[in-house]
């Protein structure tokens, strides 16, 4: 269990020299408590604190890196179970399989597919983030040619290394020492064996055991033998499992901060059918998966996890914003109408999505409003009629259409007649309150 | 080491509320833990999957989702009638869409008619929706829920600006009822509290926090309904406790990724297999944070959906 303010006072010197920056040394713990200090900025503390506090104090799931470089992947971290606690931290990373049976010809076709996956989507680029290589064939020598291939085509993307042989896990891992490649397969059996290899190589562990009491039992073993990255797999391949031992996980890391799974979860989400697999992938990116392997990776597979991967991780103390310009909606004339509203996202999407859903193609300014909806930032004084006259002028949205027609939302049809001041020759026209009235206000329009 | 895992345990439940009538009806909601966690508690009842079908043609549904009903949706009784019989659906949701006043701006009596034939095509439940015009929905919803007198239906939506008249027409005819807020679970609690002000059963609620689709708000949706299941379970907040719905379908068949040609963005994959992966991931998320009651439209997103909960159960 992660201590209390309280607790950890007492580990403290009780001097309150205010040498950590605070008045106190309650203060100080209380800080400590919330994660908020380091007890690095009290040079008193004695070892034995330090020992105690810096168990309870790690992280509850612990962070691990795959791969390096600019596709390295963060993973772990997290502190909360329910994403409007807090927010959720590192993004799960999806994996593509590669069976080492494959043709090399297939292995590269995937590896390839894997690299080309990128999306850009509101200003965020997501990818397919690792290939996890299968030692279907149980031929250390061949899991080895299939690694060199990886190794050699795309020695940028981060690898999880699948078998239960050292051996073929040695001739994969060295291909990729320092690149923080997951050994994946540790099992009671060959765990001394995988535990060379890690440490020679500088790789993670994945555990893989047939129940929770088996994982718990094998991290330990795991982390007595001298490595602690790992990430952790109980063997739970139907959704229902998925959600009970994920959730099981993340609750004993999280609330008694419980060492032996306080790390990252792996899983595997393969089915046969692709838009089944995708969405148990779902599952596993909603209830704490930090690796999710799948065994195939279509476009539209791809788009639907990244986004919502994407929403799951958003977070939610933050406003989600789009960016400040004029967009077009559909392919818009001169003589297009012009909305306007705030980059609150939300508000975008919705008014957005009513223009497109009118037919009718437009333009829509979407000002800056540190993310605030279009009452709430009129409220705050973001969305005056002062602020949009400049932000009108300065897009110079002018030069794209003919007319001199602002359409704004109903709801502040207020401003009106303030802005008809501030921005000379325009015409104000007061659009729905709700967005969804934007296709009956166009049609009336045309008629 | 043994690993103890902590179970929770849970101080309120989420009301079990059945519909449709003997032999077809079916039970949802009843549970006393977060979704699908039958590890520490009962969940007795699974999600259910209304398909959903228009009083007119879903000539303002892209194409792709059009298709599975391009020989049946000219008439909503052969319509509902196909998704029972050939696509076994559980339930059915009737969008009355023609009575909204921009539409063809059909009567109350014809919508009434409307929800005569189609029950008497079918025997599965029906939920009977309004064009979300909140002052046309109250008289057209009075008129549907007297001619579905005693087919135990689902009435919706009453928002905050129409709640008194359709809450008192479901009231009448023995029907449940959706009450509708936006995206606010204040809003949500409200809203169930002034209905059941008026003498409505708060166990013949279902609450509909307000959909959004996968990458356009999903994630205000989904901590909206995640935190109304926490209120009804750790709080045992009776006002929280009804089923939720998450009217799925027309808010993603309406996203850019559910249309955009497959040669305008390549990147993005064949356009059907977007779609309905679309409408079948926003679906699952949902589940995930809560909702036991979902309306659809693509027959593959939905049979998806079923196999994710028949696992998950």
């Amino acid at each position: 269990m992660a201590l209390t303010g309280v607790e950890i006072f007492k580990l403290l010197p009780k001097t309150n020299c205010k040498k950590c920056g605070f008045p106190t040394c309650l203060a100080f713990a209380m800080k400590l408590a919330q994660r908020q200090a380091s007890l690095d900025s009290c040079p008193d503390v004695s070892e034995e604190a330090k020992q105690k506090l810096g168990e309870a104090s790690a992280p509850p799931v612990r962070p691990i890196v795959l791969g390096a470089g600019e596709h390295a992947v963060k993973m772990g971290e997290e502190t909360v179970l329910f994403r409007h606690d807090k927010r959720f931290v590192n993004p799960c990373a999806f994996a593509l399989e590669i069976k080492d049976t494959l043709s090399e010809a297939d292995i590269l076709l995937r590896v390839k597919e894997a690299l080309a996956s990128e999306v850009d989507r509101v200003g965020q680029t997501l990818r397919i983030d690792a290939v996890a290589l299968l030692n279907d064939s149980n031929d250390a020598g061949k899991f080895e040619a299939a690694a060199q291939l990886i190794a050699k085509e795309a020695p940028e993307i981060p690898v999880i290394l699948c078998t239960a042989d050292p051996q073929a896990a040695e001739a994969g891992a060295k291909l990729f020492a320092d690149r923080k490649p997951v050994v994946y397969g540790v099992t009671a059996e060959n765990a001394e064996g995988m535990v060379q290899v890690a440490k020679t190589y500088k790789a993670t562990l994945g555990v893989s055991a047939k129940s929770l009491d088996e994982l718990t039992g094998l991290t330990e073993k795991i982390k007595s033998l001298g490595v602690e990255d790992m990430v952790i797999d109980s063997g739970a391949r139907k959704a229902k499992e998925i959600l009970e031992h994920n959730t099981l996980i993340r609750r004993a890391a999280i609330k008694k901060n419980y060492k032996p799974l306080g790390y990252p979860v792996i899983t595997f989400a393969q089915r046969e059918d692709s838009l089944v697999e995708s969405l148990i992938a779902g599952v596993g990116v909603a209830k704490y998966s930090s690796i999710v392997v799948l065994s195939s990776i279509e476009k539209w597979k791809n788009l639907a996890l990244f986004t919502l991967r994407q929403n799951i991780y958003t977070d939610p103390q933050v406003p989600m914003q789009v960016e400040q310009k004029v967009y077009k909606i559909g392919e818009p004339s001169q003589e297009s109408p012009l909305f306007i509203t705030t980059n609150f996202s939300l508000t975008y999407f919705i008014v957005s999505g009513e223009i497109e859903n009118s037919r009718v193609p437009g333009y829509l300014a979407v000002m800056d409003c540190e993310g605030l909806s279009v009452l709430t930032a009129w409220a705050a004084g973001k969305f005056t009629a002062s602020k949009i006259a400049q932000f009108i002028k300065e897009s110079e949205v002018g030069n794209t259409i003919k007319h001199r027609e602002l359409i704004i939302p109903g709801y502040v049809a207020i401003l009106s007649g303030a802005l008809e001041d501030k921005l000379e020759g325009w015409k104000i026209t007061v659009g729905p309150r709700e967005a969804n009235g934007i296709p009956a206000f166009l049609k009336t329009r045309a008629a | 080491m043994a690993f103890a895992p902590s179970k929770e345990t849970y101080a309120g439940k989420v009301y079990s509320v059945t519909i449709g009538s003997s032999p077809q009806e079916i039970a949802f909601g009843g549970e006393s833990v977060l979704p699908f966690h039958s590890f520490e508690g009962p969940t007795p009842h699974r999600p259910v999957i209304a398909y959903e079908i228009q009083d007119i043609p879903p000539s303002d549904w892209p194409e792709e989702v059009q298709k599975p009903y391009k020989d049946v949706s000219h008439d909503p009784a052969v319509w509902a009638k196909f998704c029972q019989d050939t696509l076994k659906a559980r339930a059915l949701a009737l969008r009355l869409l023609g009575t909204h006043p921009d539409r063809e701006n059909r009567s109350p009596e014809d919508a009434a008619t409307t929800v005569r034939n189609v029950l008497d095509a079918v025997s599965i439940p029906l939920f009977i929706l309004g064009s979300n015009h909140a002052e046309k929905d109250a008289p057209v919803l009075i008129a549907a829920a007297e001619a579905a007198k005693d087919r135990n239906c689902v009435i919706g939506k009453a928002q905050e600006a129409n709640y008194k008249t359709i809450a008192a027409a479901a009231m009448a005819n023995n029907h449940k009822l959706i009450a509708m807020s936006e995206l606010d679970i204040n809003l949500s609690k409200q809203l169930n509290i002034l209905i059941t002000q008026m003498g409505f059963e708060k166990e013949r609620i279902i609450t509909d926090p307000m959909c959004s689709a996968l990458g356009y708000g999903l994630e205000y949706t989904y901590s909206v309904m995640e935190r109304i299941r926490l209120a009804a379970l750790t709080q045992n907040d009776a006002t929280m406790q009804q089923p939720i719905l998450g009217d799925v379908g027309m808010y993603v068949w309406k996203v850019k990724e559910t249309q955009a040609d497959e040669a305008d963005v390549p990147q993005w994959g064949g356009l059907e297999e977007r779609g309905v992966a679309w409408e079948a991931m926003t679906a699952t998320a949902l589940l995930m944070s809560g909702a036991e009651l979902l309306i659809m439209r693509h027959p593959k997103a939905v049979a998806a959906v079923e196999k994710v909960i028949e696992e998950l159960v």
